[in-house]
């Protein structure tokens, strides 16, 4: 079996936050990510799900060394770049690369799409053949924007179209990794299926790996080969994209999968849907043992005591004491 | 009248500095007791704007709005369009209520949530406080959240979104209504939350009879629990019937086009979506004819230059079933209904 | 949250003692010799050597500091033998220009201030708040064409303009309000002699402040109506009046407080022309001549003060805002 791309070992990421009490400031830390691990081949596609706040965005950005990690591994093509200076990092940039979310807020509103696209060359100070500008317009014409559009500001353009320019930045150096943050989902579901097709394409193409952060699991399941489930900063469920779909092992998956709604009105009727009870606790106070423990419909005594490792089950790997 | 709201040919324009929106233009939804009719579309397509038009929250002075929208209380009913904005108040929040997209949003920050809920049954009912107060907590533990008595002595923010989003339904239902308007109401939610408050209002429903009006452009959340749906696309509806219609037997291009371009569970990863290519057209400069036109794949098996020229009514075979649409029904029909099966599978 | 108050007010407490410090640092080390200003056109060095002596300013700075600060808790004496003398605490030092303890003349002096400080603010309050909200209710219409020009023509006029404007005409050509000639008397004595004598300077400081004000509750109301809790709340049926006079001031208040607050602490500083105007003997005037006579204890003393007003104001600020919004009351 080949190397992988990336590694990630126990990768954390505390916030520092504080709360008064008295005269005193309590120093509290914000466990965003709390020991991840995971591996991406090339040419893979990981799929990260999980719901608002576990740890998603802060993960897909400590990989990159856009956030410095708290503890953990980065190893990037062989490489530990956890500890590199941003310097260092800097020729490393070019290999990996971010979509983000918003498409409406990522963009510099003062720039022309040109600029915006032309962009990481001029970071990384190399001129493509040809020229910067022929490059940006095949560029532009490789993601499905007209070229004679160069001059125009973002703004003119839709969000389907601001997610175009987004990924025709992020794939201008042909890097190896991209993260892309959420990048279909502020798009309604005709311009999304779009872009997601456009990702798909582009990666097919140049074999590009990418971290796919998602809380849609229907998009997940579409584009990803394997998934990683997150629940308050730790993964709950790691495994090849059919069999957690088909096979869930944890029950926070279960119960995730079974309460997205499917576009399939009789098959809604008759379904059994797990509903959990409560709300995600504060990743400043995690519960302790099993971090899903509050929620769970299977706990046990031993649940609130020890913490489950990602352990291998079936074809997937799950952290929990009691897998289905 | 049977039907407790009837929304008839309603047009709702802006003018603005680059000319006049035409945000909903000759929509008509009726809901009945126990009902929930379910109106989606992407985003522009005029939902929001048609469901604030039911509680008659536009400014008449900047907004034109024709048609009628009935609202039946009890023996009398009321034209929202044309009535006078006092009488309009005294239905808001007793005879049609409304929940909102963003809970976090839609309560006031400042005051505290049992005064907050219990100011919704002060409206209508002028002095009745412990009456009101009385009534808060009852809602509150109807909606599910525990020790009511603690939590309306807090402020909004102490609660989470999912908690909040109770609140609202809990204030929405403090003057029994008849007809609950649901504007996105699990749009800013987690599945896991959205999965909890689907299902309350799903119980509520059937507790109250009452009709649920629910906006969203969630095509899961319809099939979910839905009876009837309206499709919007660029301010018309442009198909309307039972559920099992619209998701097993679409007419209207647009609805097929939707269904084929979500990704499902369980369906094959590694096919290709089918989207739809192009982007909705701005309402101000609408095509003459199909809104859909330069988006759509069919235009070939309608009569020559019908689409592009002259603009389909919303017809159909059955009246529970109707489309917009030039191609011929039957033709869309088998077609439509075949490529459906096909992408399920 | 009185835990919450009572760390802020120590805070508090910390600057004033910080900024006391730096004032009397600052102004000592100016090149004045403060001794050789207090006696008249007859100086000798003997005299200006005694008088050095007698105030304590041959001493090291620290000390200087020290007694200062002591004085202002135990009362301070000066001199020796036959030519002591004492003021008593709270002292603020001793002026030779006007040959009195600096308390005294705070004493004659802030009631002028305070009172022209305090009729300004209600006046500009009043004025500012209701002409807002009622452009904000009425937006593009005549009200809010009206309230435009008052903040166009507020905003754009000095105060010593509009001073000038109201000495000028007012009181010597239309001779609308008489010049009060009898200097400060209390509300309690004779309302109107009180308000010949003040009316025209509270007018003076308020306008600028309403319009300010005007502008301001104007934008906020306008942005408040537009958050979805409004909408909710019209949803619920209730009227429109209760929309705005309730739910909408209601999230305006916290904002419209806390820049009254300080503004308020502000006055001050805007005191010094109003007062110079007017002729008022208020704490501007008196800091003012003060300055020009190189009376550097009242000067510091006066920078202290102003100084103090602002802290505790921004304290009162801080405080108020906690009660009036409760998602910073629970931090
Ligand atoms: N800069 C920061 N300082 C403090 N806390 C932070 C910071 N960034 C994120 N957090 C916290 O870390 C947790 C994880 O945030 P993150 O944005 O990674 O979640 P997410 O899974 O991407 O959520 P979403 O689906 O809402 O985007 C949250 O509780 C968040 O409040
Ligand atoms: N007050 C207004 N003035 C001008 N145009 C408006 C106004 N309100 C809405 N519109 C326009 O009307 C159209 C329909 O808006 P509406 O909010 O109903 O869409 P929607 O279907 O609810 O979309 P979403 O899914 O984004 O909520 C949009 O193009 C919008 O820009
Ligand atoms: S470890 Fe226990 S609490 Fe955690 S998911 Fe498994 S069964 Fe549930
Ligand atoms: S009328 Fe024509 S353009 Fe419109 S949906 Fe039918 S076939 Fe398509
Ligand atoms: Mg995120
Ligand atoms: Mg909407």
């Amino acid at each position: 079996m080949s190397s992988p791309l990336l590694s990630v070992r126990n990768l954390q990421k505390y916030f520092p936050t504080s709360r008064n009490v008295g005269f005193r400031k309590e120093k509290l830390q914000v466990k965003a990510v709390d020991g991840i691990s995971f591996d991406l081949m090339k040419g893979e596609t990981l799929g990260l799900v999980g719901e608002s706040g576990c740890g998603k965005t802060t993960a897909g950005r400590t990989i990159l060394k856009l956030i410095e990690p708290t503890a953990g591994e980065i190893i990037f093509e062989g490489q530990d770049i956890t500890k590199l200076r941003p310097g260092l990092m800097t020729p490393l940039r070019a290999q990996m690369q971010i979509i983000f979310q918003d498409p409406f807020s990522a963009l510099n509103p003062r720039q022309t799409v040109g600029k915006i696209i032309a962009a990481p060359f001029e970071i990384q100070k190399v001129t493509p053949e040809g020229g910067v500008k022929k490059e940006v317009a095949g560029l532009m014409q490789r993601v499905g924007l007209n070229p004679e559009h160069y001059n125009r500001y973002p703004h003119e353009f839709s969000g389907g179209q601001r997610q175009r320019i987004g990924i025709a930045r992020a794939i201008a150096l042909k890097p190896k990794l991209i993260v892309a943050d959420e990048p279909v989902s502020a798009l309604d579901v005709s311009i999304q299926a779009q872009v997601i097709n456009l990702i798909d394409d582009l990666q097919k193409a140049d074999g590009i790996s990418i971290v796919f952060i998602a809380h849609d699991l229907s998009v997940v399941q579409h584009i990803s080969d394997r998934v990683a489930v997150m629940y308050l900063g730790k993964i709950m469920e790691l495994a090849k994209t059919e069999d957690l779909f088909t096979a869930p092992h944890h029950p926070y998956t279960t119960a995730l999968l079974s309460a997205v709604p499917q576009p399939d009105p009789r098959g809604e009727r008759n379904r059994e849907r797990i509903i959990l009870k409560g709300d995600l606790p504060s990743p400043i106070n995690p519960p302790a043992g099993c971090v899903f423990n509050t929620r769970c419909w299977k706990v046990q005594e031993v649940c609130r005591s020890k913490t489950p490792e990602l352990l291998t089950v079936g074809k997937s790997q799950v952290a929990c004491h009691f897998p289905e | 009248m049977k039907n407790l709201l009837e929304i008839k040919d309603l047009k709702v324009t802006f003018p603005t500095d680059d000319g006049f929106v035409q945000a909903v233009d000759g929509v008509s939804i009726s809901v009945a007791p126990g009902e929930t009719v379910a109106i989606v579309g992407e985003s522009g397509s005029g939902k929001t704007v048609t469901s604030l038009s039911v509680i008659g929250l536009h400014n008449r002075k900047v907004t034109q709005i024709t048609g009628s929208i009935l609202v039946k209380d009890k023996d009398e009913s009321l034209d929202i369009v044309s009535a006078p904005l006092d009488k309009i108040r005294s239905y808001r929040g007793r005879v049609v209520s409304m929940i909102f997209q963003d809970p976090m949003s839609s309560l006031h920050p400042y005051y505290k949530i049992g005064s907050q809920l219990a100011e919704a049954y002060l409206v209508h009912h002028p002095g009745k406080k412990e009456e009101a107060n009385k009534k808060a907590l009852e809602m509150l533990s109807l909606v599910g959240i525990p020790e009511p008595q603690v939590r309306a002595k807090e402020y909004p923010h102490q609660f989470s979104g999912g908690m909040r989003q109770r609140v609202m339904i809990a204030m929405a239902l403090m003057n029994d209504p008849a007809v609950l308007i649901a504007d996105e109401p699990t749009t800013a939610l987690d599945v896991t939350v959205q999965a909890q408050i689907l299902q309350l209002l799903k119980d509520l429903q059937k507790n109250l009879n009452m009709g649920i009006l629910l906006i969203t452009h969630d095509l899961g959340v319809v099939a979910q629990v839905a009876d009837r749906v309206h499709v919007m696309y660029a301010g018309r509806i442009v198909e309307q019937g039972n559920v099992d219609d619209i998701f097993y037997s679409p007419h209207a291009p647009y609805t097929l086009g939707l269904l084929k371009s979500v990704p499902r569970i369980g369906s094959r990863g590694s096919e290709r979506l089918k989207a739809i290519p192009g982007q909705p057209p701005s309402l101000i400069n609408l095509p003459i004819g199909c809104a859909f036109a330069p988006r759509c794949e069919y235009i070939s098996l309608a009569d020559e230059n019908s689409c592009e020229n002259l603009r389909p009514q919303l017809l159909g075979n059955s009246d529970s079933h109707k489309s917009r649409c030039h191609v011929p029904e039957e033709k869309r029909d088998k077609l439509f209904t075949a490529e459906i099966k096909g992408a399920r599978t | 949250m009185p835990r919450f108050i009572l760390r802020r007010a120590y805070f508090a407490t910390l600057t004033i003692l910080l900024v006391s410090i730096v004032v009397y640092g600052v102004f000592s080390i100016l090149p004045f010799d403060p001794a050789a200003l207090t006696c008249g056109q007859k100086c000798t060095p003997a005299i200006v050597e005694a008088n050095r002596v007698k105030l304590g300013f041959d001493k090291p700075l620290w000390q200087q500091y020290w007694l200062f600060l002591s004085g202002i808790f135990l009362g301070r004496t000066y001199g020796a033998g036959s030519a002591e003398f004492t003021c008593p605490a709270p002292s603020f030092g001793y002026s030779f220009n006007e040959n009195m303890c600096v308390t005294d003349m705070l004493a004659e002096a802030l009631p002028v201030t305070i009172n022209l400080a305090i009729g300004a603010f209600v006046i500009w309050i009043t004025v500012g708040v209701g002409l807002g909200l009622l452009a904000a209710k009425f937006r593009g219409r005549y009200p809010d064409t009206i309230s435009s020009v008052f903040v166009l023509l507020g905003t754009s006029l000095p105060t010593f303009v509009t001073g000038l404007f109201f000495l000028i005409y007012v009181t010597i050509k239309w001779k609308i309000v008489p010049l009060s000639l009898e200097g400060f008397t209390p509300i309690t004595e004779s309302p109107v002699k009180y308000l010949q004598y003040f009316i025209l300077p509270w007018l003076t400081l308020a306008i600028l402040y309403a319009a300010f004000y005007t502008r301001f509750t104007r934008a906020t109301v306008l942005e408040t109506l537009g958050e979805d809790y409004i909408r909710t709340a019209r949803a619920k049926g209730l009227s429109e009046r209760v929309v705005l006079l309730k739910h909408t001031m209601r999230a305006a208040l916290a904002p419209i407080t806390t820049s009254a607050g300080l503004d308020i602490a502000g006055l001050i500083g805007g005191a010094i022309i109003t007062e110079s105007i007017f002729n008022l003997a208020g704490l501007g005037r008196m800091t003012l001549q003060a300055v020009y006579e190189f009376d550097l204890s009242v000067v510091v003393a006066t920078t202290i003060l102003a100084a103090t007003v602002v802290i505790t104001m921004n304290l009162i600020v801080d405080i108020a805002y906690g009660y009036l919004d409760p998602r910073v009351r629970m931090k």
